[in-house]
């Protein structure tokens, strides 16, 4: 159980008639870059919100950090970070107010804000846009700074949703290699994505459709056992199955 | 507490950055007083009036010598005839005539008296209404003059006093009116933007997933603009005792705790209109005619409620701003204490507590 980072089972959300997912059974390893797919409203968010504690489960069990979404959801919020598809940033703050601002919600100290800020920005290569307002940075700057800001409380799980929608693909690559440093550290990565380059760029994937889970490997796994030559193609046989559309 | 603190001083700075909106809400009340108290007021000076003077005698004379003395009426014209009055009510020179009849001195001599006749510009009720009303009083004051002289036996003088607004000032009535008005804009309107905005930029989840209690969040919102409202009540206070000669006749504290009071209601108010939106858009909406505009029209600032048919008196008791400006009014002008605004100050806590309990509850269902 120790090395378990995120483990589901028979995890079910229900509105009302509607089961947005419907049983789902994973388990996802510490380090891990674990790929949640599927297409829109296939669920992965309202799973995804599950685990972040942003929403109660129907039936099932869960855990994420080794605490139950249940009942230690403050447990969870201390350990987990989370970036949304909006990158979650202020335009009208600076870069270092905005850290400052998300760190000090975390109960960071001044001084260990300053210190690591200053380490954090000069991987980013944005010291000398420390003071600038992030209204004015273009979009990849933000996506990097939005993905520093969501591990810089050093959380043990980072749940990133669709964190690379509408960058150019040269973006993308650096992105994930921010990702790679952080799962190198130790940090698990769960992540949604649309792009199915992408996926191959993770340990492990996992594919919902209708909200089931219908297929989990790792990505080499899942083509050999498709037959096919890439994720896209994968995800394409897969998500032709689906009956339900978005909402 | 850091997470608190740090978090209101985002706040801050969200607005200080924000200049055309800071400049707007702290600017905005002076305005409104300015203009209430200079260009806007509902009392009537020196109207024009024309006088159609049939009677040209000594009687006469003297009558249209008071109508122009008095403060209200400025005589701009006389005529021979109806019509070429009406010519001047066209043009808009004179907003009441006056016409006296042939004989009017001698009549006033005889048993059944004299009689006038008074044409109003009706198309401003309101202000036909009170010329007429001046008029009538100047005309009485012509008679008991005159009756003095004479002794008529068996008259009833009535003496008439304004209790609280003597001069009839029109700023008694618009100072607390505008302060309930400028308090919920800033309060409500401001505060239901601030938090769809987070929801807007997605940056509302990301407070919800870290550790930072909600609760803490919506009073972190409501902090910055509870001291900005405290700064609008000192600005319209001071403006209105130091320009408009409004007094404070009543208990400054009480005054000040019952503003305390109504902003708590506002912010509440924007709190659960902010977690029953989606979008700056519809916030905004719903702030101004759901809250403006039953403020202005219903709160008995602008219009009595006393004047109103019954369903829309009731509908009035749930607009929180016609209790505030019954409370300003009797501690401002009446200068009574909270023994006689109890009743009044309970149906403001009622309410609050009432908003609060509805907008956390919103808060936590959308958190299911």
């Amino acid at each position: 159980m120790q090395d378990r980072a995120i483990t589901a089972e028979k995890l079910t959300k229900k509105f009302g008639d509607f089961t947005a997912v419907d049983q789902i059974s994973f388990e996802v390893s510490k380090g891990e870059i674990f790929g949640f797919l599927g297409a829109n409203g296939a669920g992965k968010t309202t799973a995804m919100r599950m685990f972040c504690g942003l929403s109660l489960p129907t039936s099932g069990v869960a855990t994420v950090g080794g605490f139950d979404v249940y009942s230690e959801n403050e447990k969870i919020k201390n350990s987990i970070g989370y970036m949304s598809q909006r990158f979650s940033l202020y335009d009208d703050l600076s870069v270092i107010e905005n850290i400052r601002f998300y760190a000090g919600i975390y109960g960071m100290s001044s001084k260990a804000i300053r210190v690591k800020a200053e380490h954090i920005l000069k991987g980013l290569e944005l010291e000398a846009e420390k003071n600038m307002l992030v209204g004015s940075l273009p979009l990849g700057w933000k996506q990097k700074l939005a993905f520093s800001v969501a591990i810089f409380h050093e959380p043990r799980i980072v749940f990133l949703d669709e964190p690379t929608g509408g960058v150019d693909p040269i973006t993308r690559r650096e992105f994930w290699q921010l990702i790679y440093e952080a799962a190198g550290e130790g940090i698990t990565v769960f992540v949604t994505t649309h792009y199915m380059d992408e996926a191959e760029y993770c340990n492990r994937v996992s594919i919902m459709v209708d909200g089931r889970i219908e297929a989990l490997d790792t990505p080499t796994g899942m083509k050999k056992h498709m037959g096919v030559g890439s994720m896209n193609e994968v995800f394409l046989q897969l998500a032709r199955k689906a009956t339900r559309t978005e909402n | 507490m850091k997470q608190f603190y740090n978090f209101v001083i985002k706040e801050f700075i969200h607005i200080m950055r924000d200049r055309r909106t800071l400049f707007i809400l702290i600017g905005m009340p002076v305005v409104q007083i300015l203009i209430f108290g200079f260009a806007l007021t509902n009392e009537v000076k020196n109207s024009g009036f024309a006088v159609i003077d049939l009677s040209h005698d000594e009687r006469s004379a003297q009558l249209i010598d008071e109508l122009d003395a008095s403060r209200y009426f400025e005589i701009r014209g006389k005529f021979q005839s109806v019509e070429s009055l009406e010519q001047s009510f066209r043009k808009g020179q004179v907003k009441i005539g006056i016409v006296i009849p042939s004989n009017f001195g001698k009549d006033m001599e005889r048993p059944g008296g004299a009689s006038l006749q008074f044409i109003a510009d009706a198309s401003d009720p309101n202000v036909a209404n009170t010329l007429i009303n001046y008029a009538n009083a100047v005309v009485l004051d012509f008679e008991n003059n005159i009756n003095g002289e004479k002794k008529i036996p068996y008259t009833i003088q009535t003496e008439t006093r304004m209790l609280y607004n003597p001069q009839l000032k029109g700023a008694y009535n618009f100072v607390p009116g505008v302060m309930a008005m400028v308090l919920l804009l800033v309060c409500t309107m401001m505060t239901a933007l601030t938090v769809v905005r987070e929801k807007e930029l997605g940056t509302l989840e990301v407070m919800l997933v870290s550790p930072l209690k909600p609760l803490k969040i919506i009073i972190a919102k409501a902090v910055p603009y509870l001291l900005l409202s405290m700064l609008n009540i000192a600005s319209i206070l001071l403006l209105s005792v130091f320009v408009l000669d409004v007094p404070i006749n009543g208990s400054l504290t009480l005054l000040v705790g019952e503003g305390i009071l109504f902003i708590l209601v506002a912010l509440s108010l924007g709190l659960l209109i902010s977690s029953s939106t989606a979008s700056q858009q519809s916030a905004m909406f719903i702030s101004l005619i759901g809250m403006f505009l039953p403020t202005v029209m219903l709160s008995g600032f602008m219009f009595p409620i006393e004047n109103m048919p019954l369903p829309m008196q009731v509908v009035s008791n749930a607009v929180p701003a016609k209790w505030f400006y019954i409370i300003v009014r009797s501690v401002m002008i009446k200068g009574v204490g909270l023994k006689h605004v109890w009743k009044e100050t309970l149906i403001l806590s009622g309410m609050l507590i009432f908003f609060m309990a509805m907008a956390i509850k919103k808060f936590k269902v959308r958190l299911a």
